[in-house]
């Protein structure tokens, strides 16, 4: 789960880490009021989305007036902001954040990970600051520090000194720097973060280091634990669909293809949207339904597979294990009678209860197109998507 | 032989009385595992399925001998279930649940780090020796006994190649998922050793998806130090990049983590790649003929 770079550093700004004087506002008056009120004659508006490269897109700009505020915040406010993140359609501003700005010495890097390789939290920093750190680390990587954090331990002073040294602090900005690493490390562990960066971590004029801009996401299945997070979460910011899926407990990803997919478990899932693919098809979509599928999650499958106008037609790929294939089967025939569906639909059932669900969608009367196996499905789906060309 | 569950392994199952548990527990033991009691904390004395339940995991290993516990109990709790189970001596423990706090699992492999067990999942379907004993939720009709060992992230994926390798006459020594979480208690290069030391296992699938390096460090690792063939194949080359799937672990983060490019360099290393997931019963039979 993301926040806003807002809220971030509203959270960071508790635990310790200094990050700029600013507020957010969603209305151009606002904003004036804001940077009035902080002073000063340089300020830095900052379009709040959930995407980074915001800079490239316009949504970054440094006001050296008032009137500028008052000219960007406009700007910015009902704009599609596109970066290399959001896809070409962009994603509406509602916020900005007006900060006061910086006199910038020297940008660092500074982040934090569950590095999958040592299995454990890991503080990644880099004298590069301000850069796509992915493009550091594959053009220089020994400029790239990674520094494990033992569970048992927490992250030890001496790492953060370690850490400091290494990308050029020195003098009092060292444990400076270990006090900020300890606070990002304290607000990682504590609220069950999967990732935070702060980029850049900036050097500023008069010696002080301080988080210009800074990011974090969650783990989703800690919120129950989390109820200060969990209030952060924006739905303005998530597929409309997707969100609707996760609320009926299925795993929904909207995709650019006209095969719409309805599989359980997410690794056959993937495979199923691979095997239409090699079959020279596009799927519309991910969908897992999950264990247990009762029919009304079956008919919720179908409902949001259809919101999507490009689908022309539905795979149904069910390898029971904890599922049964009868219960899915029922959902089938459910969904038919209840919703107005058009499309054709091939299903294919194996796994628990296989003989009993095959004989209730016989019985429904069903045009439903039986499948054998995987890539009988996938030969199916397009044998049926070029006959209807 | 087979790996890590054998038909002399001794269960346990944790969440013993749920519902879940319940099922599959007694699935289990109608083909061949020898369920031998569970734990759940509070219904200590009592009976369930006809075997005695236990309050702790360390009475349930003192009175019946157990060496392999099944950790059927919902994610918040589970992190410290797998605990209590390697502290009690339990030398296999099998996580099912899936939505284990990532954090839980960083602590739970710090604390199973000088312990001498194994941990397969979480996020699961389990594993299975056909026939011998089954730890999990997986369908047991599809599986037989045989010469291949499968290792996979997914559960459902798991399913879709043991069907095909049965309807081409191949069975399995071992089937292993290691689960679809970031963080695991078993990586592939574990079971791969497994398979290799096992006289039994002639020829290993493996079975990965999208995000992080395991597989292709699975497959580094059996170019230097396995003699067995390996077949393997990489969910999510129709995955766009920066999208969870469903699973904690199948997101696309940087290059090296596309479905393609692990392909790639497996196929580098030696290993048999399928390209085409309806094709890996196939591809595993012309391989080991």
């Amino acid at each position: 789960m993301n926040i806003h770079e807002y809220q971030t550093k509203d959270l960071l700004r508790g635990y310790g880490v200094s990050v700029p004087d600013g507020r957010v506002t969603h209305n151009t008056d606002n904003a004036v009021t804001i940077a009035e009120d902080l002073g000063g004659d340089r300020w830095v508006v900052k379009a709040q989305i959930h995407a980074g490269g915001r800079g490239k897109g316009g949504g970054v700009k440094v006001a050296s007036s008032l009137d500028e505020v008052r000219q960007f915040t406009d700007d910015m406010i009902g704009m599609q902001l596109v970066t290399p993140q959001t896809g070409t359609e962009g994603r509406l501003v509602q916020r900005v954040l007006v900060e006061q700005a910086c006199d910038i010495k020297k940008e660092y890097y500074l982040g934090m990970v569950i590095d999958r390789a040592t299995q454990r939290i890991t503080m990644i920093a880099s004298a590069s600051g301000g850069m796509n750190i992915e493009e550091v680390a594959k053009t220089d990587p020994d400029r790239v520090i990674r520094e494990a954090v033992d569970p048992a331990i927490g992250l030890a002073g001496f790492q953060c000194r370690k850490i400091a040294a290494r990308i050029g602090l020195r003098g009092q900005k060292i444990s400076e720097a270990a006090k900020l690493m300890q606070a990002l490390y304290k607000c990682f562990r504590e609220q069950d973060a999967l990732l935070a960066e702060i980029n850049p971590l900036a050097e500023l004029g008069d010696g002080r280091l301080m988080a210009l801009d800074a990011k974090m996401s969650f783990d989703s299945n800690s919120m129950y634990r989390r109820p200060m997070i969990t209030e952060l979460r924006d739905f303005d910011e998530e597929d409309a669909k997707e969100v609707e899926a996760t609320a009926h407990g299925l795993n929904y990803i909207a995709l650019d293809g006209n095969v719409g997919c309805i599989v359980n478990g997410a690794g056959l899932a993937m495979a199923t949207m691979d095997s239409i693919s090699f079959h020279g098809g596009k799927p519309a979509n991910f969908l897992d339904v999950g264990g247990g599928a009762s029919p009304e999650k079956v008919g919720n499958a179908f409902r949001i597979v259809l919101q999507d106008p490009n689908v022309k037609i539905i795979l149904v790929n069910i390898f029971a294990g904890i599922n049964r294939c009868d219960w899915i089967a029922e959902g089938l025939v459910q969904a038919m009678r209840d919703q107005d569906i058009s499309v054709p639909i091939v299903v294919r059932l194996a796994g628990t209860n296989v003989e009993k669900g095959a004989p209730i969608l016989e019985a429904s009367g069903f045009p439903f197109i039986m499948a054998d196996n995987l890539d009988d499905a996938s030969t199916r789906v397009m044998a049926t998507l070029e006959a209807a060309a | 032989m087979s790996v890590f569950v054998h038909k002399h392994s001794r269960v346990i199952i944790q969440g013993f009385t749920g519902q879940h548990a319940t099922f599959h527990a007694e699935e289990s033991m109608q083909n061949g595992t020898t369920v031998v009691g569970g734990v759940t904390p509070g219904k200590g004395g009592q009976e369930h399925l006809g075997l005695p339940v236990f309050d702790t995991v360390h009475q349930a290993v003192a009175e019946t001998g157990a060496d392999v516990s099944g950790i059927f109990v919902p994610p918040p709790f589970a992190a410290d279930a797998i605990m209590e189970a390697l502290e009690a001596g339990v030398g296999v423990v099998v996580v099912i649940a899936d939505g284990i706090p990532v954090q839980d699992m960083v602590r739970v492999k710090r604390y199973a780090s000088d312990k001498n067990a194994v941990i397969i999942g979480p996020n699961t379907p389990g594993i299975i020796t056909p026939d011998a004993c089954k730890v999990g939720i997986m369908p047991s009709h599809i599986y037989s006994p045989g010469r291949i060992g499968v290792v996979s992230r997914s559960g459902t994926l798991n399913y879709e190649a043991v069907q095909q390798m049965s309807e081409l006459g191949m069975g399995q020594t071992t089937s292993v998922g290691i689960g679809g979480d970031p963080v695991n208690g078993t990586d592939f290069v574990t079971v791969l050793r497994a398979f290799e030391e096992d006289p039994e296992t002639e020829a290993v699938i493996m079975i990965g998806e999208i995000g992080g390096p395991q597989e292709v460090d699975a497959a580094r690792w059996a170019k230097q130090n396995m003699s067995k063939p390996v077949v393997g194949f990489v969910a999510g080359v129709s995955a766009p990049p920066g999208r969870r799937m469903g699973h904690a672990g199948a997101i696309i983060s940087g290059e090296a983590d596309t479905a393609n490019a692990k392909m790639d360099l497996m196929e580098e290393l030696g290993v048999h790649v399928v390209r085409n997931p309806a094709l890996i019963g196939e591809t595993a039979q012309r391989v080991f003929s």
